[in-house]
């Protein structure tokens, strides 16, 4: 059973967004995703200072299986990428909630979050899934 | 052992080495290289004994029933071969002139007669020499036509989720937006959510029909009345062109440009990269547009068509005219059918895909799509399998090598977990199919009271299972001599 954690919001595409308290906001993908994709073995990450729109495609997660888009939940500017992933791409696998987290967004519009999925929301759509 | 690893300094084969060197003194001394090419010195016997061992480990359409989803493994027959490596058509210099090549001339116009007129397009081109060129050319055509008309809004190409996996990739390289339309969940397009896609910013949409579910799309007709209506042209992505084959017709169903994977549908030996063939055919609007060169005929004469004559053409592919060996080989398919042969591939293809899927059925496994009849090839779900037995799709596949049965397609298309893509192709017996059967029950049983049995497999291959995790985290292209090699 994958885990999905309470304090996050999520998308339907299975990323998920944790909100901090200064105005920035942590993407990575959810442990029902890399469950689903298997073994990463590749990660791009977008570029520092990109400005994207939200549900835009900027970065892209390859598995054994399949290379995946992934789609930032919350519009901004990427402030921060996860440079351990370059070398170590498997801390997704490891830890999809934490270490394999994959960018950081200065966020445009706080309000915008509320638009996203909550937990019990997420759950429903994995249920939905099964 | 690698042929490089047994070289021994001045072992040779005496009997095959050349008798002269080259003159190389018109070569500048900047560009010559400086030592010799690491070349493996072994003998003759060294030689035939590695290479016909390395072909002995080959697991192939010749030695094994090779269902691989999508790919459409079919039988490569025999006279192909022999009749493409004619000396006439072997020692023919490509530069050579018209004039004493006509008939080479001859065949490439018949087979572009001939798909033209099962395809239902208007006009083909064998230029492509791979189905990824050819879908790069129809693009780029799309892209061309827009362009003529003065039209560069149309920046999107629509491509359906169960599109073949290239296409998205195809339009990106074109310079276009690729944009999911999702399936439903009877595995035609969800038209819904196409008519809300289209727009003014599209310039048209690649389908692969029958899909990579295995299921042909009944709204076509729809469907390409929406896109039109918008403005967009409608590519088809002709690898599953087997299932309907002498049946139905792209260009029937609106289609305005086609790719043809001869190495699938007109059986052409492929895989390992080796030489393919991607003809292109469209619709009279973008018949300009197509790759060079053409071949026309001129009264009792045939002759190469240039960019001289198609100004708007987008242009060469290859620095000749395709891939010839394999066109040669395509032609003679064709013709050893005909028309009433080409329907019966398609028949026989679909005829033998549902009865497989009906006897896995019957046998308890998933279909992906069992209210549906299957085309040429079908999908079943090992989710529950990998649920209830711990023992997933990738298992299966490697244990059916024991069996003595190439792999199904696995984990594509990627919106059905756990799937195995299978087709069987027209040229297996019943008694093959039968036994394919036999032995993914016998897995399936091997699961439920031996799991370790099968999740280590394969146990009889020269190779056992890899580690493709490790093989796509550290990268090892390349054998490098100790030596001599920086």
């Amino acid at each position: 059973m994958s885990a999905v954690h309470a304090d996050l919001h999520y998308t339907k595409t299975h990323e998920w967004v944790k909100v901090h308290g200064d105005g920035t906001a942590t993407v990575g993908i959810t442990d029902h995703a890399q469950e689903a994709l298997g073994d990463i073995v590749f990660v791009e990450t977008p570029e520092v200072g990109r400005q994207v729109d939200a549900g835009d495609g900027c970065a892209v997660v390859e598995s054994v299986k399949a290379a995946s888009d992934i789609y930032t939940p919350l519009a901004g500017e990427v402030v921060e990428v996860n440079a351990a992933l370059a070398d170590t791409p498997e801390l997704i696998n490891q830890s999809a909630y934490g270490d394999g987290w994959i960018f950081t967004l200065r966020v445009a519009d706080p309000g915008a979050v509320s638009g996203l999925l909550d937990a019990a929301g997420y759950q429903a759509v994995l249920d939905a899934e099964v | 052992m690698l042929i490089q690893e047994q070289s021994r300094p001045g072992r040779r084969a005496a009997a095959q080495a050349p008798l002269y060197s080259a003159e190389v003194s018109d070569i500048p001394v900047s560009a010559r290289r400086a030592a010799p090419l690491v070349l493996p010195e072994v003998s003759e016997l060294q030689a035939v004994r590695h290479y016909t061992r390395l072909s002995q480990k080959n697991f192939s359409i010749d030695t094994h029933f090779y269902p691989l989803g999508s790919c459409t493994m079919k039988y490569n027959p025999r006279a192909c071969n022999t009749l493409a490596m004619l000396p006439g058509f072997l020692a023919r210099h490509p530069a050579a002139p018209d004039s004493h090549g006509q008939g080479l001339l001859a065949c490439l116009f018949e087979l572009q007669e001939m798909l033209k007129e099962v395809t239902g397009m208007h006009a083909v081109s064998l230029a492509p020499s791979a189905g990824a060129q050819g879908e790069f050319a129809g693009v780029a055509m799309i892209r061309a036509y827009h362009r003529a008309r003065n039209d560069s809004a149309r920046t999107e190409i629509l491509v359906p989720d169960a599109a073949h996996g290239t296409n998205p990739a195809s339009a990106v390289m074109c310079g276009f937006v690729a944009r999911e339309i999702p399936t439903g969940s009877n595995g035609d397009v969800d038209i819904a959510a196409l008519r809300e896609a289209v727009g003014p910013q599209t310039a048209g949409i690649m389908l692969t029909n029958p899909s990579t579910v295995g299921v042909f799309d009944r709204n076509i007709v729809e469907i390409a009345g929406i896109v039109h209506a918008a403005g967009g042209l409608l590519y088809y992505d002709g690898a599953n062109l087997n299932a309907i084959l002498g049946k139905v017709r792209p260009g029937d169903m609106g289609f305005d440009v086609i790719h043809m994977n001869l190495h699938k549908t007109f059986s052409t030996p492929h895989g390992g990269g080796g030489p393919g063939a991607g003809p292109v055919g469209v619709s009279k609007r973008l018949e300009p547009f197509l790759p060079v060169p053409l071949v026309v005929q001129d009264g009792d004469d045939y002759r190469w068509v240039s960019e001289h004559e198609r100004p708007q053409s987008i242009g060469r592919l290859t620095a000749f005219g395709g891939n010839m060996g394999i066109l040669l080989r395509a032609y003679v398919y064709a013709r050893m059918l005909g028309r009433e042969g080409m329907k019966r591939v398609s028949e026989f293809s679909t005829l033998n895909a549902n009865y497989l899927m009906t006897r896995l059925k019957a046998a308890g496994f998933d279909a992906a799509y069992p209210q549906r009849r299957a085309s040429h090839e079908f999908i079943i779900t090992m989710k529950r399998e990998a649920r209830d037995l711990g023992v997933n799709a990738m298992d299966f596949a490697k244990r059916l090598l024991d069996y003595g049965f190439h792999a199904p397609t696995t984990y594509f298309p990627l919106l059905v977990p756990e799937c195995l893509l299978i087709e069987p192709t027209e040229t297996e017996t019943k008694e093959e199919l039968d036994d394919f059967v036999a032995a993914l029950i016998a897995i399936r049983e091997e699961a439920r009271t031996n799991p370790e049995l099968v999740k280590g497999a394969p146990h009889t291959m020269p190779v056992r299972r890899l580690d493709d995790v490790r093989a796509a985290r550290q990268l090892d292209l390349a054998w490098r001599s100790s030596a001599n090699c920086t």
